[in-house]
């Protein structure tokens, strides 16, 4: 096992190599999240609703959008020079190039929403205060869910003509537990309320999590194996 | 009776393939394929498109899985995952398998963590230094021209010492000095003990290269000898048993 | 569909025909439901006839929730024993899966205006349905846009079991959203405990369903069976 771990390690090193390098996919993100926070500003009635009681759904809203356009990235670098089957051709299981797959993306998509966070608390005027640790903690519970599926998703994905529209299409009816809940979390912790009454969604993250990042796992050489 | 490309090599086989077969749906692109090769033999395998080459390469790759058969590399199943017979597989294609965002070196330390050489740095300097690319070390390979990105996907096919290379068309896109190149280095390598097959649709490329030639036609072996003579004799039996 | 019928005495035309005998049973056994609920059970007091499209549409429900179940059991399958009948199954049970489920969501707003003065809730069963309506619709998406058959099969394998453990997330985390958020909801779509005679007509509408379920699935199995012997054969 530690040995699937470093290879996916090694895997999701050399992605976020390459990321680093180029720079353009993140910048493109940060910017199609920021611009994302724009257009929700103005798509509300400043005299009827207050930024700051939308700001949950803007901030879920915005992480979802953001994580679904550039779950294809981690696979569309694969398929340049054939370099998938050099990966497949190696002496390492499935499962860890599905783990540095994963890692990868869920780096990729946690900087974006660290950035975008404050973004939202500029833009929308809303003072996180003390919830700040517990929005953060519930963000990491429920990328990890998303990512997993998107991972798998965008392998698949990018092997299909339409990759682009095919993988918000398979993905966004998985994104709907775990934003729900998230939503849900994130408005209570902004209102001050108690944990007790976030058990039930932070309970279904949790399995949430358990369940998908297993099964991707499994199945994810059903996807690369021909 | 089906010719099966395994006669006269002295030593013991590197790779084997035995029954392979593969069928898409209802489509059968391998219908029971026998072949093997022992160190110093280059197989080629030749026949026109859709006669299963790539097909039968990738799952000697164990890239792709046999729908029946076995493919065995020193002995040992070609299996799933981390094992002896994957690290003694090479695979050299048309594409280089580089990654584009990252440099030379980067890309080779790459391939030699996932072969979990215990020093990959130092494993990607000395591939370079032999491909001669080490004034190039630091560059991407979209800035390379096409005979030195091949020189650099050798390396990568290389780096592991293995013991089989399978070449996918490995001539396309080169012009006829760096096939020379190319031709001398695999020579080089199956001197030293390099089992090779080598699937390709231009024989002329490879003929003064390979110690076998066979024909694939509809998923079978439909020729199978030791290249002896000219390319000139050959090419009208071949072309008579592929039907041109 | 442009699929030319295939020769009258091959395996797929059998099936074809068996389905489609099938299917036409089951539509005058449903013509025989309505009949049925419009003669012979009471008009239920407080939604008046409005609630005889109950009959069509918890069966078209229970129809598509038992389509769906089923894609995700036979993709697991598929995984495990790369049988490609089970890939054919699925991807019949999946097409069947969209109608029933577009039945039930036309249906659904059809009733539910006059009972409740809305054309859509977000009533928890009837969210799930809509979900599963979306699922299948990615899951066909999915198929149509690969072009290898084992790869077709194996990646619609993946969405059609991780679609399934979906579904009861889905579901709970609905429910959660609703008891969180109380509605004025007059009346359930299912009322706890039906009148024998409404009973009746619903579990025999159930049947008829479940009939017309397996009559399309063959129907469609059939017309697979066919594309791909015509395709084999101009490929080999």
């Amino acid at each position: 096992m530690s040995e699937a771990l470093r290879l996916a390690l090694v895997v999701a090193g050399k992605d976020l190599r390459a990321e680093l390098r180029s720079r353009t996919a993140l910048l493109s993100a940060l910017v199609f999240s920021a611009l994302v926070l724009v257009i929700f500003n103005f798509a509300r009635d400043p005299t009827v609703l207050a930024a700051a009681d939308l700001a949950p759904s803007v901030l879920w809203v915005t992480f979802a959008l953001a994580a679904t356009v550039t779950m294809n990235r981690a696979f569309t670098v694969e398929r340049e020079n054939g370099a998938l089957d050099g990966l497949l051709l190696a002496p390492i299981p499935r499962e860890a190039i599905f783990l540095g797959k994963l890692l990868a993306n869920l780096a990729f998509v946690g900087t974006v929403e660290a950035l975008t966070l404050p973004l939202l608390i500029l833009f929308f005027n809303v003072d996180f205060g003390r919830a700040l640790p517990g929005v953060v903690g519930v963000t990491a519970l429920a990328t990890l869910g998303f990512v997993s599926v998107g991972t798998i998703f965008g392998a698949m994905a990018v092997r299909t003509r339409f990759a682009e529209l095919l993988l918000p299409v398979l993905l966004l009816p998985f994104m709907v537990p775990p934003i729900i809940a998230a939503v849900q979390v994130t408005s209570r912790l902004l209102a001050g309320r108690p944990l007790s009454e976030m058990g039930g969604w932070l309970r279904l993250l949790t399995l949430y999590d358990i369940v998908f990042v297993t099964l991707c796992t499994m199945v994810f050489s059903a996807v690369v194996d021909e | 009776m089906t010719p099966s490309p395994e006669l006269g090599h002295p030593g013991p086989a590197l790779i084997e393939g035995r029954g392979l077969r593969r069928a898409f749906g209802r489509l059968q692109v391998l219908k029971g394929i026998d072949l093997s090769a022992a160190a110093g033999d280059a197989l080629a395998v030749v026949g026109p498109n859709g006669a299963g080459k790539t097909t039968l390469l990738r799952i000697l790759a164990g890239i792709m899985r046999p729908s029946g058969g076995q493919v065995r590399v020193l002995g040992e199943p070609l299996g799933r995952g981390g094992s002896v017979a994957r690290r003694a597989i090479g695979l050299l294609s048309h594409q280089s398998l580089l990654y584009d965002d990252l440099t030379l070196t980067e890309n080779l330390t790459f391939a030699a963590r996932l072969y979990g050489l215990p020093r990959p740095g130092e494993a990607a300097a000395a591939a370079l230094e032999d491909a001669g690319l080490a004034d190039r070390a630091g560059d991407q390979p979209r800035k390379l021209s096409r005979g030195l990105l091949q020189r650099a996907a050798i390396a990568r096919a290389l780096i592991h010492g293995p013991r089989v290379l399978l070449l996918d068309e490995p001539f396309t896109a080169l012009d006829a000095a760096a096939a020379e190149r190319l031709r001398a280095l695999l020579r080089a390598r199956l001197g030293a003990g390099l089992a090779m097959v080598l699937v390709t649709h231009d024989l002329a490329e490879a003929w003064g290269l390979v110690t076998r030639v066979a024909v694939l036609l509809g998923g079978r072996w439909v020729a199978d000898e030791s290249r002896s003579g000219a390319l000139e004799t050959f090419l009208p039996r071949y072309h008579a048993l592929i039907g041109v | 569909m442009t699929t030319p019928l295939p020769p009258a005495d091959s395996t797929a035309s059998r099936v074809v025909r068996r389905g489609l005998i099938l299917s036409g049973l089951a539509l005058l056994a449903l013509a025989g439901v309505y009949v049925l609920a419009l003669g012979y059970t009471p008009i239920e007091a407080r939604q008046g006839l409005a609630q005889k499209i109950f009959y069509l549409h918890v069966p078209a429900a229970w129809s598509a929730l038992l389509a769906f179940s089923l894609v995700g059991i036979t993709s697991a399958l598929y995984l495990w024993l790369a049988d490609p009948r089970l890939d054919r199954f699925a991807a019949a049970s999946a097409e069947v899966g969209v109608a029933f489920s577009a039945v039930m969501l036309t249906t659904g707003p059809i009733w539910a205006k006059p009972i409740w003065g809305t054309w859509w809730t977000w009533d928890a069963r009837l969210t799930l349905t809509l979900f599963l309506f979306f699922l299948f619709v990615g899951y066909l998406a999915l198929r149509a846009s690969v072009h290898d058959p084992a790869e077709r099969a194996r990646f619609s394998a993946v969405v059609g079991i991780l679609g399934l453990l979906l579904v009861p997330f889905i579901h709970l985390s609905v429910y959660l959203f609703r008891t969180l958020h109380p509605q004025p909801i007059v009346l359930k779509p299912s009322a706890p405990s039906l009148p024998p005679a409404m009973l009746r007509t619903l579990l025999i509408s159930f049947a008829v369903f479940t009939v017309m379920y397996v009559g399309f699935v063959m129907a469609r199995y059939g017309l697979s069976l066919a594309d791909e012997a015509r395709e084999g054969g101009d490929a080999g």
